[in-house]
């Protein structure tokens, strides 16, 4: 009757998020006095699950799985939550977890709640609370079924580590056909994606051009941060549509969030809300984003940006 | 081609969120309910094969009466007809199995839905109806062809995107990518004259229990004003990220 939760890997090393969901999950199985089993596909270091909580990993290796794909992970996530009589299975809110996450449900016959903030403020009702309404509000939400899923926000716990070990144990459960193909990935592997991401550097129109990206990519590099805009900077095609955030974009639940030259639309916020810290620098004392920010700068993004990026450097330089 | 396009009804993007009833209900007082934007670039896509590849559009919400405004203006877009299924619209899960025996009756091809609804945002009725009916499954997706029953989608992943190849039948999970934005429509007078005039059938709703129950909401903690830094004292910012926010 352990808590199962789904790690996820990229060329063989773990995730954060997935350190992130394990810490969450052994936070959930002391609440019920049980254990947490990880699974993982094709992680190369899974033993260090132990040390967030993890007590025993289930490893699937298999070349057939190196590119994601839903069907063959859900079903391979439901055959353990079958073994290991799971009753909660927690998952992340990368895109391929909420990929996956529905049909998972569905095979287990789970009630699902995505986007969860907290540990459950009860697990008998089983009880947890996440962000609704474009991030303009909260729900407590019970699930009432027998088996339960949890989808956790990105960076909304945090890591945990609690020192422990894990047993590694090698699962090969048996694999659908999945109907679905990858037939090509395009990925700028060398960049912080934005669900990943820590800190997110963020242009909006204010830039007036994409010749103006420089600095907001080198700042970026000063703080190891992905890169992302407002939807007007996509839609000129200053920046490609994956960095855009807001409603109908990416969301951002990063621990820092600097706007730079960008209004602070609801359409915008709603995307970006659940980010802790927000920064904002904009010429305009009354860009609305002023009102959503922690720290603000009334400049001129051409004139702040450069002297961030030199004070971040020294910064980085005496802190090293 | 037969073609479900999934339309969520939502408070418009700029409405105020507020609660009543002890902060278990939500308030729709003077909010203004819309199309849900992810669902508004499906049903364009949909006109396109309608127009391009030829297909039938139908529209489907789960919903009281107070819906049909909503589906009205889907059908002034284009659809030839909507069915309302009559039950107010508990979780992702009872909407899907709705959802799923209005799919298995009409025999559709392809079901086209919103990446998410932005009340909820749970991101689960697609991916819950293909699991429930046992057709393929594309979420984020934004980019969608169909030859005969062949289908290629891209879907946005995080730091980038995944070209796939399937087969009908299949359920996406769409959003922004799927038309341009500027091709979005809007109805016009001889849509909005046309739509009253097609068929707006409602059905009774089939067994279904919500397995998921919304007991309270809450709003944020109200924000502190915001800290502001002198331009020309950026240490001081660097200063306040790194003691005072921890995040550097
Ligand atoms: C249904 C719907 C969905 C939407 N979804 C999204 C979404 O997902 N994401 C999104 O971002 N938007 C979205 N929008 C659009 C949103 O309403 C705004 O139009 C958009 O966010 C504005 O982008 P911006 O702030 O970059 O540009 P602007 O509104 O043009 O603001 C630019 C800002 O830059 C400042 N500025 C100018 N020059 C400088 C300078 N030199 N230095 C510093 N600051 C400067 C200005 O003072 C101004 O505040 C949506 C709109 C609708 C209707």
């Amino acid at each position: 009757m352990s808590i199962l939760v789904y790690t996820e890997s990229e060329n063989g090393k773990l995730k954060k998020a997935a350190l992130e969901v394990v810490s969450y999950a052994k936070a959930i199985a002391d609440q019920m006095g049980t254990s947490v089993t990880a699974v993982a596909v094709n992680a190369d270091n899974a033993e260090t699950l132990g040390n967030y909580g993890a007590s025993k990993v289930l490893l699937v290796k298999d070349d057939s799985l190196k590119a994601f794909n839903a069907k063959k992970y859900a079903a391979i996530i439901e055959n353990a939550a079958k073994n290991e009589g799971a009753k909660v299975v927690v998952v992340s809110s990368s895109a391929n977890s909420k990929y996956l996450a529905p049909l998972l449900a569905v095979g287990l016959d789970a009630g699902y709640v995505a986007n969860v903030v907290e540990a459950p403020s009860s697990v008998s009702p089983f009880t947890v609370k996440h962000s609704a309404f474009t991030n303009k509000a909260f729900a407590n939400t019970e699930i009432t079924t027998d088996v339960k899923i949890v989808g956790l926000s990105n960076n909304s716990f945090g890591l945990v580590d609690s020192g422990g070990s894990a047993s590694v144990e090698g699962f090969s459960p048996s694999i659908p056909d999945s109907g679905v193909t990858v037939e090509s990935v395009d990925k700028a592997t060398d960049k912080v994606s934005i669900a990943d991401a820590e800190i997110v550097v963020s242009g909006g129109r204010g830039l007036k051009g994409p010749e103006n990206w420089g600095m907001i990519e080198e700042l970026a590099e000063v703080l190891g941060a992905a890169t992302a805009c407002s939807k007007p900077v996509s839609d000129l095609g200053w920046r490609p549509h994956g960095e855009h955030v807001g409603q109908t974009g990416k969301p951002v639940a990063s621990n820092l969030y600097i706007a730079i030259g960008i209004s602070g639309a609801i359409q915008h916020l709603a995307g970006i809300n659940a980010s802790k810290v927000k920064v904002v620098i904009n010429t305009d004392p009354e860009a609305p984003f002023f009102k959503a920010a922690d720290y603000g700068v009334v400049g001129d993004a051409f004139e702040v940006v450069p002297k961030l990026i030199e004070k971040l450097k020294a910064f980085k330089a005496a802190n090293a | 081609m037969k073609i479900l396009v999934c339309i969520s009804h939502v408070p418009d993007t700029t409405s105020k969120i507020n609660f009543t009833d002890g902060d278990t209900k939500f308030d729709t007082n003077g909010v203004q309910f819309v199309i849900n934007p992810n669902d508004e670039f499906g049903l364009t896509r949909a006109m396109w094969f309608k127009e391009k590849q030829g297909a039938s559009v139908d529209v489907v919400n789960v919903g009281g009466a107070e819906t049909e405004p909503t589906l009205r203006k889907a059908l002034a877009i284009g659809a030839d007809s909507a069915i309302r299924v009559n039950t107010p619209a508990t979780d992702g899960y009872a909407v899907a199995k709705q959802l799923a025996k209005v799919v298995n009756d009409g025999g559709y091809d392809l079901v086209i839905a919103g990446r998410e609804s932005i009340d909820y945002n749970g991101a689960m009725v697609p991916g819950m109806l293909a699991g429930m009916i046992g057709a393929n499954f594309v979420a984020n997706c934004i980019s969608l062809e169909v030859d005969g029953t062949n289908a290629k989608a891209v879907r946005e992943i995080d730091g980038g995107k995944e070209t796939v190849s399937t087969t009908l039948p299949l359920v996406i999970g769409g959003q922004k990518g799927l038309v341009e934005e500027s091709d979005l429509r809007i109805p016009n007078m001889r849509g909005i004259m046309m739509a009253r005039k097609k068929p707006l059938t409602v059905v009774e709703p089939t067994d279904a229990n919500a397995e998921t129950k919304a007991l309270s909401f809450e709003k944020p903690a109200p924000k502190g004003t915001v800290k502001l830094v002198d331009a020309d004292n950026i240490d001081e910012l660097v200063n306040l990220l790194h003691n005072e926010a921890k995040v550097i």
